[in-house]
């Protein structure tokens, strides 16, 4: 175990024991691996930043699609995010608090605020898997144009409409594919609530819609808003009624905006659920007592490196993503 | 190591405090979003996502060196660390965000909003 532990120095410099700038192997090699971890995660990060860039004037709004807190209706935007942000931040205070009771040696407290620490990454994860139900299904649902634009429905005030609740009834007996009504062993995409032809008919018999484009007056940095009678010359280019988000296309706007959101925090999150694993493990550890017979908690405090690191990465992908 | 533990716990506590007090700032600022720093425009963006910025550098400074512990180390890791991965970012969004300006100009010549 000598290469992983801070040992008393030796004498000679060259006859090995010596730790070259006062950390142990474990430790600087931890910090090398984070290093090149966050050159990934910024790697990815200026990507969203040039297309973010490239498309200044017609990128989503972000508290105008995360606008969504568990059991409770209405729009409230980010404050289940800044939730997510306080749980990964408290789980962080409580990993540094089992690296310091590791100090002390102080086992029942290290095992407790471990505990602490792999309960927080859990509600994290669950809270990013909610989200990401949440976006998938989606919430209002879009019409997409023949050019890949994406057109919302407004109100008067200026508050989106869902489809279902301004599109006609339905005519057509349509009903979805699966592998058990075909002939052979076909299926299809799920269907979207309503088609285009009971939307476009409901947009006419409900003048006080208007169209919302992707287009940002960048004077006032909100989304332009088409008129009932210009909207007419938009619809005629409709191809299809957008439910929810997929990669191909997202009833947000951008479909770029969906792919980098499932791609970063989706990255983000597999370091969150990779952490956990690793913490349980050393939990474990603990428990049965493998550092207190080592006589130091230096694993704890790698491990907390790691998922102080992933905390880190969440404070620059809550800024970028939800608040910029 | 175990001879000079001495407990951080009220450093822990007030870190906390103040990367809450930062957060919940952030979060206020992003949903008033006042006018005069939201339409202003600074360096290429508006001065609230540079306030956005600027806070967020603070928060992981605060996390990496009370959390991941960069303080205590050695001057020489603290710096072969930071300054490798601050400087290595810095040029990579610089260079990309750059860019992504000269993109936009020139796709705002294929983009037709005339319907």
């Amino acid at each position: 175990m000598d290469a992983t532990v801070a040992e008393n120095q030796s004498t000679n410099t060259w006859s090995g024991g010596e730790n070259p700038l006062g950390a142990s192997y474990g430790k600087m090699m931890m910090w090398f691996f984070i290093m090149s971890d966050a050159l990934t995660f910024s790697g990815f990060l200026g990507a969203y930043g040039l297309m973010r860039f490239k498309f200044i004037d017609t990128w989503p709004i972000a508290d105008k699609v995360f606008t969504h807190v568990p059991f409770v209706h209405g729009d409230y935007p980010m404050y289940y995010v800044a939730f997510m942000t306080f749980v990964l931040i408290f789980s962080s205070v409580t990993m540094v608090l089992a690296v310091d009771a590791g100090h002390h040696l102080k086992k029942g407290k290290v095992t407790f605020y471990m505990l602490l620490t792999i309960i927080g990454g859990l509600i994290f994860l669950g809270s990013q898997a909610w989200e990401w139900t949440h976006f998938i299904g989606g919430e209002n649902g879009a019409v997409q144009l023949q050019d890949g634009k994406i057109v919302q429905f407004v109100n008067a005030k200026g508050h989106q409409v869902k489809l279902e609740d301004f599109a006609a009834p339905k005519t057509d007996e349509r009903i979805q594919l699966t592998s058990s009504k075909g002939l052979w062993f076909m299926s299809e995409p799920a269907l979207v609530p309503v088609n285009l032809e009971q939307v476009l008919k409901g947009f006419d018999s409900h003048p006080e819609l208007n169209l919302r484009l992707e287009k940002i007056d960048l004077k006032t940095k909100e989304k332009l808003i088409v008129s009932h009678a210009e909207a007419a010359k938009y619809l005629a280019e409709a191809k299809q009624v957008v439910k929810g988000a997929n990669l191909h296309v997202n009833e947000y706007g951008k479909t770029l905006f969906g792919d980098f959101f499932f791609f970063i925090t989706g990255f983000h999150g597999f370091h969150v659920f990779s952490g956990i694993l690793i913490n349980c493990i050393i939990f474990f550890n603990v428990i049965i007592g493998t550092y207190e017979r080592r006589g130091h908690y230096e694993m704890v405090e790698k491990v907390g490196l790691y998922w102080h690191f992933v905390d880190l990465v969440w404070v620059f992908v809550f800024t970028f993503f939800y608040l910029v | 190591m175990t001879t000079t533990a001495t407990s951080h716990k009220a450093l822990i506590w007030k870190v906390f405090g103040i990367l809450s007090i930062i957060t919940i700032a952030e979060v206020i600022l992003g949903i008033t979003k006042p006018a005069f720093l939201h339409l202003t425009f600074v360096a290429g963006t508006s001065l609230l996502n540079i306030i956005f910025l600027i806070l967020t550098l603070v928060k992981a400074y605060f996390i990496a060196w009370f959390f991941m512990h960069l303080a205590q180390e050695k001057k020489s890791l603290r710096r072969a660390i930071v300054w490798t991965v601050f400087f290595l970012i810095f040029y990579l969004a610089t260079l990309l965000l750059i860019e992504g300006g000269y993109l936009e100009k020139i796709e705002l010549h294929y983009t037709n909003w005339n319907y």
